[in-house]
């Protein structure tokens, strides 16, 4: 790839502006990677990043980098940051290519903007694949400019200039810093320009560990989060919800009594709940406390954990290899519900007027968002100005624009600007959510050859309306999947593949119809159908008379994950001596275009499981973690490091500890005491990450450690305790703490905090 | 309506407001000081943590009129003067640590790690694994293990 890139010259454009602007497409070319040996399955030939870079094709000379009279160079990046860091990325990269030091750079996060199509959308861990070859373009054009501009000055020869940290110099000694030249490198016309990018063994920035850039404003607690804007008149907002999903409301029985109430200034009926807005939140919530509601229905009404499953049991697809003359291991497998609620709750400013709207949230696909609003307001598209703010958190919650919709609403209802916040209770209750599923698998062997791997995974509907499947319709015919499937389909099919020479895999996804707030959660499917992949696998190990390494060492197909599993199993010890009840676990998944091995030891010895904590889950601990990763080039290992860490994390949650529970219609979660996301006493106190990558251009990233991590929690688990757990969560089956009241929505704040003081 | 007075982040404060309303949103709403984060509301999550005296407390689950006159209370953004710096050791420890994710708990967890390592030095001993393991504020982004090396290595400066 390095050699790839010498040769090859990229397209930029220098456009017309003050000072030096240098515009380059929005897309990085296809990849052609070495061919797939056998049988090769539609994720591996064209995944779900292929699709997103794809669709982002037409898409042109949209998005620039611009030198400022200071000498900085900025950069709006069309997309979100939601502590992923790709900001940081993305200012590595123009730093590199304007060999400019990376504190001179500075990255903004655009608005929605509608000219830029389907190429607005953060999600499948596409963002540095589909960014990394136009930014460095950009950035190159502009460093070849300013120096073109410099040689003109000096009448000497482009080639007998250097640039270092932002000065370009001359052997006679003379010299110029970028920002003397900002201006005189500006072009007065459109004007297209090529350029060659640095090879990989040149990089100076990229490839090196560097900090988060926002990190100093981190620690001082200076990083600006939605809910810390500050808009004029936009005071606290937020809605007293109904006791079921999606419940509606049939009449408000009290608004005087409450808009008398203390700091109240205003009530409004929105399409699932009432509105409130107040001087500050602490008087939101007495508010909609104080509401008397009557309720209508919502749309899952009555449902619960078993209705669900039972539903799901009905619309299994069936198996097709009867299995006549092998051995035959069939096993099914149950996915609780869970949330992909963030730690700062939902919210959203709207300030809607007459003939305009605002709006500012952490949104990653803003062009869908700015279109429903405005189609939901009644205003012309251009009259709806959509800020993309810096989110706490995502993992797939800030697809959808729910909050920034209902915002819109209640501002327009009010006729007011509102600061729209979801309470923790809202948050896991009303928003969405990774959907129940089922997986069945059944693999026929004889012979010590694997004949047939099928699997059927079975899910509540998940929603993919916020503009993936807009690009899959407009895309669907260049998509290497035949037949006419749901965006659900193709996505599964686009995200999955299995790694093992198990000869004839099929892999299918069917869905039911039922109205529950579901999305994509970190990772979307593979978490759930890896687990029960790698469960599986050691499973038919032990049919087969073989250890779980041993039996993956000879059906592993792919050179990539070979190598990551090698290492995995060299610097994990794997087989090590450990007491009974401890047991290693180890799992691989390829996704995004990386690799990556994960060897997990849980302790689930009585003693371990049985550790007092107060109103939190322990069960087994995951005492130590190793994960693996080949990224093909790590473009900031650090932040590499990072997100396998976040994804170890959430891998452990899924496995062992969070989920939620249905009854009646409504999730009974409703703080972080209720759902138990991994907290410091389940996370492994010996964590480590091994990069190990194998060249070429850097894989996703932000997702590709979540399925690996739950696989090996779970199969390090059915070692410890000698029995492959078929339901997830494994604690899903025990109520672990005290619901807290479906009405009113959010509970009250406690007054004894100063008890607690340490 | 009523009026209530402390220390904030070393100057004294005034505000206008009724007595039940939960210091937190007294700080974010009122005061426009927004270093203590919203998660919860229920004293779960640990995001708003800030210093009463010293002390490791969440102002999401205190009502204003529990503040004395002479109350000090630190927020993050106060957090630096306490040692007269411009960044407390806990802060650099955390940015040579590179624990950050998205951030939104980083305010709250350092303010815990602080509070904690005061405690455990108070009792004339040094941080252990079962001391990490007691804190309860959440990481969505899962940050766990390097707001455990940046408490040992923040914990050695303090």
């Amino acid at each position: 790839m390095a050699e790839d890139l010498r040769r090859r010259r990229f397209l930029g454009y220098l456009l017309a502006a003050p000072t030096l602007a240098v515009a380059v497409q929005w897309f990085d070319p296809p990849r052609a990677d070495a061919a797939v040996p056998t049988l090769p399955q539609p994720e591996e030939l064209f995944d779900l990043g292929d699709l997103q870079n794809l669709a982002a094709t037409p898409t042109a000379n949209l998005v620039s980098v611009q030198m400022n009279r200071d000498g900085s160079a900025s950069f709006a990046v069309p997309r979100a940051e939601v502590g992923q860091g790709i900001t940081t990325a993305v200012a590595m990269m123009v730093a590199e290519e304007l060999d400019l030091p990376l504190d001179k750079v500075s990255i903004t996060l655009a608005d929605a903007r509608p000219e830029l199509l389907m190429n607005q959308l953060t999600g499948g861990s596409n963002s540095v694949r589909s960014i990394y070859t136009p930014v460095r373009t950009a950035a190159a054009i502009a460093r070849q400019q300013l120096v073109a501009t410099a040689a003109k000055q000096w009448g000497v020869k482009d080639s007998e200039l250097t640039t270092r940290n932002g000065v370009i110099s001359h052997a006679s000694g003379l010299t110029a810093t970028y920002a003397s030249l900002a201006v005189a490198a500006a072009s007065s016309k459109v004007e297209a320009a090529t350029v060659q990018l640095k090879a990989t063994a040149d990089f100076q920035v990229l490839g090196t560990p560097q900090n988060r850039i926002d990190a100093r404003d981190i620690v001082m607690g200076r990083k600006t989060f939605g809910m810390d804007i500050q808009v004029p008149n936009a005071k606290p907002t937020m809605v007293r919800r109904p006791p079921t999903i999606n419940g509606t409301v049939r009449s408000v029985n009290n608004t005087a009594a409450v808009l008398a109430m203390p700091g109240v200034t205003d009530i409004a009926v929105v399409s699932h709940g009432v509105a409130v807005r107040a001087d500050t939140f602490g008087q939101c919530i007495d508010g909609l406390r104080a509401l008397d509601v009557t309720w209508g229905p919502g749309t899952v009404d009555g449902t619960s954990d078993a209705s669900v499953l039972a539903q799901l049991k009905k619309a299994e697809l069936p198996m097709l290899v009867p299995g006549l003359l092998t051995e035959v291991l069939d096993a099914e497998f149950t996915f609780a519900f869970a949330s992909n609620s963030a730690l700062e709750t939902d919210n959203a400013i709207a300030d809607v007027r007459k003939d305009s709207a605002e709006i500012w949230s952490s949104l990653k696909v803003p062009i869908v968002a700015q279109e429903d609003i405005a189609a939901q307001l009644g205003l012309p598209v251009g009259a709806v100005k959509v800020h993309v703010v810096q989110g706490g958190g995502s993992f797939g919650r800030h697809l959808f624009h729910d909050v920034a919709a209902e915002a819109a609403e209640i501002s327009q209802k009010m006729a007011k600007p509102v600061k729209l916040m979801w309470s923790r209770t809202d948050n896991f209750r009303q928003g969405r959510t990774h959907p129940m599923c089922t997986s069945r698998i059944r693999v026929t062997y004889a012979l010590g050859n694997v004949v047939s791997y099928e699997q059927r995974h079975t899910s509540v509907q998940t929603e993919f309306s916020h503009g993936l499947g807009e690009m899959l319709t407009s895309f669907a015919a260049k998509l290497p999947i035949a037949g006419n499937l749901s965006f659900a389909e193709s996505i599964f099919l686009l995200t999955q593949s299995s790694p093992y020479n198990f000869g004839v895999t099929t892999q299918l996804l069917n869905e039911i119809p039922v109205k529950f707030n579901t999305g994509s959660m970190r990772n979307i499917y593979s978490p759930n159908v890896v687990t029960a992949q790698e469960l599986v696998v050691d499973q038919l190990a032990a049919k087969m008379g073989k250890d779980p390494v041993t039996f993956r060492r000879a059906f592993l197909r792919d050179a990539r994950l070979k190598a990551v599993f090698e290492k995995a199993v060299s610097i994990g010890q794997w087989g090590r001596a450990l007491p009974a009840g401890v047991a290693q676990g180890i799992a691989v998944h390829s996704e995004y275009q990386g690799a990556v091995c994960c060897l997990m030891e849980v302790d689930a010895r009585p003693e371990t499981v049985n550790r007092p904590v107060a109103d939190g889950v322990t069960g087994p601990r995951v005492t130590k973690a190793l994960l693996v990763v080949d990224p093909g080039f790590a473009v900031n290992p650090r932040g590499l490091e990072a997100q396998m860490i976040g994804g170890i994390n959430d891998g452990i949650a899924t496995a062992l500890t969070s989920s939620l529970h249905i009854k009646d219609g409504l999730p009974l979660e409703g703080s972080w005491d209720n759902y138990f996301y991994t907290r410091q006493w389940n996370t492994p106190p010996d964590m480590q990450v091994v990069i190990a990558p194998s060249g070429g251009n850097p894989s996703g990233a932000g997702e590709l450690a979540v399925a690996p991590a739950m696989a090996a929690v779970a199969c390090a688990y059915a070692r410890a305790v000698g029995k492959m757990p078929t339901t997830f969560p494994i604690n899903h089956g025990t109520l672990s703490f005290d619901p807290l009241p479906t009405e009113p929505s959010t509970p009250q704040s406690p007054t004894d905090g100063l008890d607690s003081a340490f | 309506m009523s009026s209530h007075t402390f220390v904030l982040n070393g100057e004294r404060v005034t505000v206008e407001v009724a007595d039940d309303v939960r210091l937190l949103w007294v700080l974010r709403d009122l005061l426009g000081v927004t270093g203590p984060k919203y998660g919860c509301g229920l004293n779960v999550c640990k995001a708003c943590t800030s210093h009463i005296n010293g002390k490791a407390f969440n102002p999401c689950s205190v009502p204003v009129s529990a503040i004395k006159a002479d109350d000090e209370i630190t927020t993050i953004e106060g957090l630096p003067a306490t040692v007269g710096q411009d960044l407390h050791p806990m802060q650099e420890a955390w940015l040579e640590t590179d624990v950050a994710q998205c951030g939104f708990c980083q305010p709250g967890q350092i303010m815990t790690a602080v509070a904690l390592v005061r405690k455990v030095k108070a009792e004339g001993r040094a941080i252990t694994d079962a001391d990490l393991d007691s804190i309860r504020n959440i990481c969505r982004c899962g940050t766990y293990s390097r707001i455990r090396t940046a408490i040992k290595s923040g914990a050695a400066k303090m």
